[in-house]
């Protein structure tokens, strides 16, 4: 069983999302072990891209501090390697194809799987566009993580037979960002995943609440939140280590 | 599969939740384009409403003036709106309403491409609503009204560098978020499959004019077919028909700035590299881990850090040449255009015909170079005062 699958064995999955190096890849560090001590059961570990088109303004503004803080891939990459044997979930990436593509999509996957990184998330690689990088994430053993949106529908069987890891449910359209309510019928995508592959389902965007965890973790075997966490981090830069963990503790609770 | 391909260049990278309605818009371009009514239709607009065909002028002057090459000007500065951008607004808009869109929401730079969807959403019907850099609506206050005026509603973008590529970023993010009524009208020869090759169609029109015209003043072909560059439509659209020609020479302009070697430029094909951004795989100014470079111009319209794929497919093979013209370059051409001719050209559109001032000279008097004259510098009076050091109000 691979590392991300393994990570739907204990529970309803939580998944946190950080972006490396904001407001520095110390705080980052620190972030991921002490996550992965709080019930993480994968961290999302965003790479920063200076033009993140599917990104809302709390995680594009998380981004801008952390290139503005000189973070780069190589120095993600180092650190991660060197706190892995600290973490105890599985790790993924989150990036845009350009920062994998202009490092060299063969050496990012590389440095991936000598990291400890078992899965990447692309949010502009749609299915059609999936050879860029599927020949190297197999190479190296990387999972490639699917997405499927509320406007996928004739898409979502297509997506899900080929899919790896989990499949990333987008709850909402739009772009990331806490919500007050999801209308999506999210439970009518995860049965349509169901209904052609094993793969587990996690959902993000506009989760927050403890409530809304619940709720979405009903009709999933995930739960992805992104927005809330940058938002803590923005709140308390270096001294949000504990918020973000109390935080991480309370969502895994919520949809244990 | 991949689909949209030039070459190695173009694709369709874009999010989840816009894969349907891209494949939508393509499904709904093939069937349109070939539908005698929709056809009729929109060349109807093109003559009646835009005033096509634009002319084809030549410019003896400065023929004369230059002691070269015979000059001609492709008058796209004479449509309505003042650009070439009309072409492809009118093609989208009416291809959005058959679509049953009922908004369209577009990106824009120098303003004319904000001003021409926002004019063709008035014409037919449509709610609409531009994204534009903070920067760039300082620069080109005058089409912020513009806009207004036609009844869209301008929202200016505060994120990165204020300029085109934000104003694109903002626009593919607010189509995420409402896909269902909405049809976004790219306004480049750039983005996912099938904006490239859709807007390159609709502004192909420009070439084929300028054979006709060429062809009953000249009796051939021209030697030289000349525009600028920053996503490309005008330059495509110029080129396009001339592509099989081989004996027509290719030149697009870009901007450069303070200089190419000078961090302050926007010239793609001379400093930029392979990537993928903005829905398509084509040469982008950016660092070695893939982050956009901030680019600069004095030109809103060609301040954009990539080129569209099938220039950068055209510069590949070498079938066009790209060449990068500097600000000041292109300052004085817009000076000169204006006291030579009688003409004010578009900022954007003068760094085409500096490129002309530059190789006319070199030419036989036999030889007939064609400037692409993709707009009017009406908008750009205050921009240029300014940058001689006079302060006159927009």
């Amino acid at each position: 069983m691979t590392d991300i699958k393994a990570a739907f064995k204990n529970g309803k999955a939580f998944i946190p999302f950080v972006t490396a190096g904001d407001p520095d890849l110390d705080t980052t560090e620190k972030l991921l072990i002490e996550m992965s001590k709080s019930g993480a059961d994968i961290i999302e570990i965003g790479i920063p891209f200076s033009d993140p088109i599917a990104e809302g303004v709390v995680i594009q503004e998380a981004d801008l501090r952390a290139l503005a803080s000189g973070t780069t891939t190589d120095k993600i990459f180092d650190m991660v390697k060197q706190i892995r044997p600290q973490i105890e979930c599985a790790l993924a990436v989150m990036t845009y194809i350009n920062p994998i593509f202009v490092y060299g999509t063969d050496k990012f996957m590389k440095k991936c799987s000598e990291c400890g990184i078992s899965g990447v998330i692309v949010p502009d690689a749609p299915f059609e566009e999936k050879d860029e990088l599927k020949d190297y994430c197999d190479k190296y053993g990387i999972e490639l993580i699917s997405l499927i949106a509320p406007t996928s529908h004739n898409r979502i069987k297509m997506i899900a037979k080929e899919a790896q890891g989990f499949v990333y449910c987008v709850s909402s359209m739009g772009v990331t960002g806490v919500r007050k309510e999801i209308t999506t019928d999210v439970g009518e995508m995860v049965r349509l995943v169901k209904s052609v592959s094993d793969t587990p389902c996690a959902i993000g965007f506009g989760i927050s609440t403890p409530e809304q965890a619940k709720k979405m973790a009903q009709s999933a075997d995930g739960v992805i939140v992104g927005s809330a966490i940058v938002k803590i981090v923005a709140k308390y830069g270096k001294d949000c280590i504990e918020p973000v963990c109390k935080y991480v503790k309370q969502m895994k609770e919520a949809i244990k | 599969m991949s689909k949209g391909k030039f070459g190695i260049h173009g694709g369709q990278f874009v999010p989840e939740t816009l894969m349907n309605a891209v494949n939508e818009f393509e499904a709904a371009y093939n069937k349109y384009k070939k539908d005698p009514e929709f056809i009729a239709e929109l060349d109807t607009l093109m003559r009646e409403y835009a005033g096509r065909p634009s002319l084809l002028y030549y410019a003896e002057k400065m023929t004369k003036d230059l002691g070269g090459a015979k000059i001609y000007l492709k008058r796209e500065d004479l449509n309505h709106t003042g650009s070439h951008k009309i072409n492809n607004c009118l093609g989208q808009c009416l291809l959005a309403k058959k679509m049953g869109k009922t908004r369209v929401i577009a990106e824009t730079g120098a303003g004319q491409h904000g001003v021409a969807t926002a004019t063709a959403a008035a014409l037919l019907g449509l709610e609409c609503e531009i994204f534009m850099g903070k920067e760039d609506t300082v620069r080109q206050a005058l089409n912020v009204y513009r806009m207004r005026l036609l009844g869209a509603k301008v929202h200016a973008v505060e994120t990165g560098t204020m300029t085109l590529k934000d104003a694109v970023n903002e626009a593919m993010r607010e189509w995420t978020n409402r896909v269902d009524d909405t049809h976004y009208v790219l306004g480049s020869v750039m983005g996912p499959h099938p904006f490239p090759t859709v807007v390159r169609d609709f502004q192909s029109v420009i070439g084929r004019e300028i054979k006709k015209q060429l062809m009953e003043k000249e009796g051939r072909l021209p030697d030289v077919v000349m525009a600028c560059v920053g996503g490309g439509s005008n330059a495509m659209g110029a080129f396009y028909d001339f592509i099989g020609d081989e004996s027509v020479e290719l030149i697009g302009c870009e901007a450069a700035g303070l200089g190419v070697d000078n961090p302050k430029n926007a010239a793609t094909i001379a400093n930029g590299t392979l990537g993928i951004f903005h829905g398509m795989k084509s040469y982008f100014c950016q660092d070695e881990y893939g982050q956009i470079a901030p680019v600069y111009s004095i030109s809103a319209g060609l301040d954009y850090p990539g080129i569209g794929p099938e220039h950068a497919n055209l510069s590949d093979t070498g079938r066009a040449k790209y060449v990068p013209v500097t600000d000041e370059e292109a300052v004085q051409a817009f000076e000169y255009l204006s006291k030579t001719e009688g003409i004010i050209p578009a900022i954007e559109s003068a760094h085409a015909v500096a490129q002309c001032i530059k190789i006319a000279p070199t030419m036989d008097k036999d030889k007939i170079i064609v400037v692409n004259l993709s707009g009017r510098g009406d908008k750009d009076v205050a921009a240029i005062a300014r940058y001689r050091g006079e302060n006159i109000h927009d």
